[in-house]
C-alpha cells in the first residue's frame, strides 16, 4: 500500500520537471510536451486524492482535464504548423513580433 | 510488496521520461520519452483504482496527443535539426526556478498529517463514474462535448488551405 504523499510528491516532481522544461527549451513542440507533462502531474494528484477519499469527483475532474488537454493539443499543433508554414521555424525565440 | 516494486518501476518510467523530454537534443527522442512518461502514468492510474482512466490515458494521450506531436515534428522537420542549440540562455535560472517550485510543493505536502486511506475501495468504479457523469456532473459533461465540437470546427478552419479556396472563387 503506497501512501498518498508519495504520489503527491511524485506529481510535484513531474510538475517541476515540466515547468523547468517550459522555461528551458527552445523548440515549441518540446514546450507543448512539457505543458502536457504538467497536466499529467495534476491528473496524478487528482486521482491520488480520489483514491484516498474514496470519492469519484477526482476521476471526473481528470476526465475533463484529459479532454481539454486533447483539445488544446490539437488546436495548438494546428496553430504551430500554420506558424511554421509562415516563418519556417519552430524556435520560440523567433516568435517575438508582439515584443515591445 | 509487489505494489512497491511496481510503483518503483512506474516511477522510473515517468520521471525518466520527464527528464528525457527536457534534456534530449533530438526531438524524436523527446516525443518517445514523452510517450514513455505517459504510459507510466497510465500504470499509476491502475494502481490507484482508476482503471477506466488508465485506458483513456493510453487511448487519448498516447494514441492521439503523442501521435499528433509526432506528426507536427515530421511536418516541421527541416528547420530544427539536432545540431542547433536546444536550450536558451536561461538554463540555470530555469533549473533554479523549477527546483524552488518543487521545494514549495514539498513544503505544502509535508505540512499535512496524512490519514491512512480507506482500506476498502469501490470495485465498480466504472458504474460510479457513469452515474457521476449522468448525475451530479452532467453539466460539465455536456459542456465538454460542446468544447470538442468547437475544437473540431476550429481545427478545420485553421488547417484549410486559403489559396485553393481563393483560386476556386
Amino acid at each position: 500500500m503506497v501512501p498518498t504523499p508519495y504520489y503527491l510528491l511524485l506529481a510535484a516532481v513531474l510538475f517541476a520537471i515540466g515547468a523547468g522544461g517550459v522555461m528551458l527549451r527552445r523548440n515549441t513542440l518540446v514546450i507543448l510536451m512539457c505543458v502536457e507533462l504538467m497536466m499529467n502531474a495534476v491528473n496524478l494528484t487528482f486521482v491520488a486524492f480520489s483514491h484516498e477519499l474514496n470519492d469519484m469527483t477526482g476521476q471526473v475532474f481528470v476526465f475533463m482535464i484529459m479532454t481539454v488537454a486533447a483539445v488544446e493539443a490539437a488546436i495548438g499543433l494546428a496553430i504551430l504548423v500554420e506558424l511554421y508554414r509562415l516563418t519556417r521555424s519552430v524556435n520560440i525565440d523567433e516568435f517575438n513580433s508582439l515584443k515591445g | 510488496m509487489v505494489e512497491q516494486i511496481v510503483f518503483f518501476i512506474f516511477t522510473i518510467l515517468v520521471l525518466g521520461g520527464g527528464i528525457g523530454v527536457i534534456t534530449t537534443k533530438n526531438i524524436y527522442y523527446a516525443a518517445l520519452f514523452f510517450s514513455a512518461s505517459l504510459s507510466g502514468m497510465a500504470g499509476y492510474f491502475v494502481l490507484l483504482n482508476a482503471g477506466f482512466l488508465a485506458a483513456v490515458q493510453i487511448v487519448v494521450y498516447i494514441g492521439a496527443i503523442a501521435i499528433l506531436i509526432l506528426f507536427a515534428i515530421m511536418l516541421s522537420r527541416r528547420m530544427m535539426t539536432t545540431k542547433e542549440q536546444q536550450t536558451n540562455r536561461q538554463t540555470w535560472l530555469a533549473a533554479i526556478a523549477s527546483f524552488l517550485l518543487f521545494v514549495a510543493l514539498l513544503g505544502v505536502v509535508m505540512q499535512v498529517t496524512w490519514p491512512l486511506s480507506a482500506e476498502k475501495h469501490a470495485d465498480n468504479v466504472l458504474v460510479l463514474l457513469g452515474m457521476s457523469f449522468l448525475g451530479s456532473y452532467v453539466i460539465p459533461f455536456e459542456v465538454v462535448s460542446v468544447l470538442l465540437l468547437v475544437s473540431l470546427i476550429g481545427a478545420i478552419i485553421l488547417a484549410r488551405d486559403i489559396q485553393t479556396e481563393e483560386g476556386r472563387e
